[in-house]
Parts: C-alpha cells; structure tokens; sequence
C-alpha cells in the first residue's frame, strides 16, 4: 500500500513537473516554487542526518583505535571547528570561518585538482599504447590535436592548426552529438519509467 | 488563465508528447515483443566484479560522481543498477561501500542497499556506516573517495552516473588499487577518461538501459525499443532535414525548436 501511494505521489508530481514547464500560470507557478522549497526543506535535513552519520562514522573509528584514526580525528575537529565558527562569528569576510575556507579547504581542493595533470600523463600513457590499427589511428589524431593546437602547431605548418580544429569541430563533435542525442533519448524513457512506476528502485 | 506559450516551446511539447507517446505505447504492448538484446561487455562484466569481489574477500565501492544530484535521470539510472548489483552481493555475502556527495543520495542508497539485503535474507550483513556522505564540495569528494578506495583495496570499483573533474582522480586511484573498474557516465568529456582508464564503460544511454538488460520486466525492455525507433525517427530526420534544406524547404524552422 505505501509503495503504491509513492508511485501515485511520484506519479503526479512528475506530470506536474512536465506540465508546469509548458504551462505558465500564477498557479502552477505557485506549487512549482513550493516544491522547490520542499525539496529545499528534505535536503537540509538530508544534509544534517548526513552530518550526523560523517561524525558518528569517524568517531567510531576514534573510538576503537582504528588504523588511520587520526584522519578521522581531523575530520571530526574540522567539523566541528566550521560549525562553531559560523555559529559564532558568522561567515564574513573576516570571520575564521572564511579564513579556514581560504587557507585550509582551497588549498586543498587546489591540491586535489592538480593531482589530474599527472593522472593525465598515466592514463594518457596507456590509452595511446599502439597495439592496434585503431589504436594507432587514435594516436595519432591525438598527437594532431595535441600539436595543432599548441604554439608548435603554427611553428610546424600553418595547415597542423586547421588540421587539429578540423579534427575537433568534425569527426568528435559528430560522436559528442550522436551520444547526446542518445542520452536525451535515455533521459526521457527513463524519466516516463519513474514517473509511470514502472522502475521503482528508489522507493 | 494566461498560457504563455511560444511557438518554440509548442514545438518542443511536441516532441515531449511524441518521444513519451512512443514510450507508452511500447511499454503498454510489452507482452507482445521478444527481443533479443545486444549484449553490453560492461553489464555482462558486473556479474564476474561481484563474483571476483566474493572470491577476493574484499567489498565493492560503488559511487555516482559529483556531477548529478537525485533529479537527474542519470543518478536514477544508475541507482536502478544499484538494486540489481546489491541483490548480487547480498546473494554472494560481499559488502557494498557508497560514498557520495549528496545526502539525499545517501539516503536513497541507504534505503536500495537495506532492502537488497533483507531481500536476500542478509539483513545482518547490512552495515549503515558503508553508505557514506564524505562532502559537498568536489575535490573534498574525490579525496574521500581515493581514501576509501585506497584502504579498503576494492575488489570491483563501479563509477556510474554524472562525473565531472573528479572522474579521471577516481579512475587513476581504482586502476592503481587494482580494483575491476566498471564505468558509465552522460558526460562526453569524461567518457574519453573512463574508456582509457576502467576495463568497461557503458557509454552515454548504455547507462539508461542498463535497467532494461539487468530487469526481467518486459516493460522495462520495451521502454529500450522504443528508444530505438526514436533514434531511427533522429537519424531519419538527421539526412532529411539537411537535404530539404539544400532544396530551399526550410522544414527544420518548423520541426526544430
């Protein structure tokens, strides 16, 4: 019985979703911003059951010993410092909050995001292996690329660069387009399957 | 009432009332097709990930990228592969970790992977604190990840749904932990770093049917079908519209929003 009042609530809200996007009136207007407050509403207290579940996860670890707990010890004392700190000084300019943001989180995240160049060369590496005629033809449609659109590009031939932007607006824009076509199709049969309760995974 | 509808937008609901018309119909007269379906390396492979996972004694890390949050068809798509994937590995005994950036995710996950489990008749090997919320923002994301995959040695690493910049971070990480890497994204930018760095990638709508090949609903394998003729209705549009053109016809102002 729940599980039905969940696909017809599904049901219906998913048909709204559709139908206020193509019908503008003060009313669907109306129920359009309020289901987004909802949603609002359920994801703060996502966030907050997800906070709880963080801490209590990392200070199981804490508690008994764990190999690596004083990871999860730095996490829990990060939480816990962001927390107060907003709560106390709020989250200006000048707040610690903000110099823990700029000091602590985004470099860290820098630190994270150039880890990519060099994951870059590795999986680079493998993927341009030429053990195959494929393989060799995406080698060198890459060193093309590659070449064509650096400075070299121009200092090797005037031609390399219109090669490799060619290459680019051409033969991958086609393959981009023909996924995307398909994912859209994907989205839409996939869509009208939750909305119709015919995939009900995520009751 | 006041009804402001352009004329692009009657013609993309249109399209809208044509592409779920197709659908429908397909999924309605379901019990009359049997189709042979083309087989996916990358879905046949999840059956041999949970069984090398079992084998090993080591869980699986299953996780949806940082890219979509629970609205987006892709996050639904591959948590319907979720279901399919937790019923294996609480049929073989073998833990799933979820980590993920969104809590509503969690949430959900948390609620696939109790029932996959009491549906099995492994409720006890459910453990709440292997679903995961590690953080919102994207590199806190994919750090979390990396540890995790990191210190648990996966014996299967499953990367489905909206990747963004992270995608290669956790690819490099599972392929050095010599985890089986099962990958599928919307994503065409990040799909060049799947294929070159996981062992399957289910490439684009390959995710959305993934349900379809796993599922023994025939509703859920018409739905596929009907993708199919609208591709075909796509490709067919694709070399007529071009040459209308050239003949002076300007149909695409009258088809295309």
């Amino acid at each position: 019985m729940t599980a039905r009042i969940a696909a017809a609530v599904a049901f219906l809200a998913g048909l709204f979703m559709a139908a206020q996007y193509f019908v503008k009136t003060d009313f669907t207007n109306l129920v359009y911003r309020s289901i987004l407050d909802y949603y609002q509403i359920i994801f703060a207290v996502t966030m907050l059951i997800g906070g709880v579940s963080l801490i209590k996860h990392h200070s199981a670890r804490i508690t008994i010993r764990r190999e690596g707990m004083i990871y999860s010890a730095i996490t829990v004392a990060g939480v816990i410092f962001m927390i107060v700190a907003a709560a106390v000084s709020g989250t200006g300019v000048d707040s610690p909050y903000q110099w823990a943001f700029n000091n602590l989180q985004a470099p860290m995240q820098a630190t994270m995001f150039s880890l990519l160049a060099f994951f870059v060369a590795s999986a680079a590496y493998r993927g341009f292996r030429i053990r195959s005629r494929p393989a060799f033809v995406l080698a060198l449609t890459a060193i093309i690329v590659l070449v064509g659109r650096s400075a070299f590009g121009d200092m090797i031939s005037d031609r390399l660069p219109e090669l490799a932007g060619w290459v680019f607006n051409n033969p991958s824009s086609a393959a981009k387009r023909g996924i995307l076509i398909g994912v859209g199709l994907g989205s839409v049969a996939t869509a009208l399957r939750v909305i119709l309760g015919i995939e009900r995974s995520y009751m | 009432m006041n009804l402001n509808v352009s004329q692009s937008m009657l013609i993309l609901l249109c399209w809208v009332l044509l592409s779920s018309g197709v659908v429908i119909f397909f999924t309605v007269r379901s019990s009359r097709w049997q189709r042979q379906l083309r087989l996916i390396p990358g879905l046949k492979a999840i059956e041999e990930a949970v069984g090398r996972s079992t084998e090993l004694g080591k869980p699986m890390v299953f996780t949806t990228g940082w890219g979509g949050d629970i609205q987006r068809p892709t996050t639904l798509a591959a948590l319907n592969l979720l279901k399919f994937i937790a019923a294996k590995a609480a049929a073989y005994g073998t833990r799933i970790i979820f980590p993920t950036h969104d809590p509503v995710i969690a949430e959900t996950a948390r609620e696939i992977l109790k029932v996959a489990y009491a549906e099995q008749g492994h409720s006890d090997l459910f453990r709440d604190s292997d679903v995961v919320f590690v953080s919102p923002s994207q590199f806190g994301y994919a750090a979390g990840v990396d540890g995790i995959v990191a210190r648990s040695q996966p014996g299967a690493l499953f990367l489905l749904g909206t990747f963004e910049g992270e995608a290669l971070i956790l690819a490099e990480t599972g392929n050095m932990s010599g985890a089986l890497q099962i990958a599928g994204t919307d994503s065409t930018i990040q799909l060049a770093f799947f294929i070159v760095a996981c062992d399957y990638t289910l490439i684009g709508e390959e995710l959305y049917t993934a349900s379809a090949y796993l599922s023994d609903d025939k509703r859920i394998k018409a739905s596929m079908l009907a993708q199919d003729t609208l591709r075909l209705l796509m490709l067919i549009l694709l070399l007529v519209l071009p040459v209308a053109a050239l003949l002076g016809l300007n149909w695409h102002r009258i088809l295309l929003p």
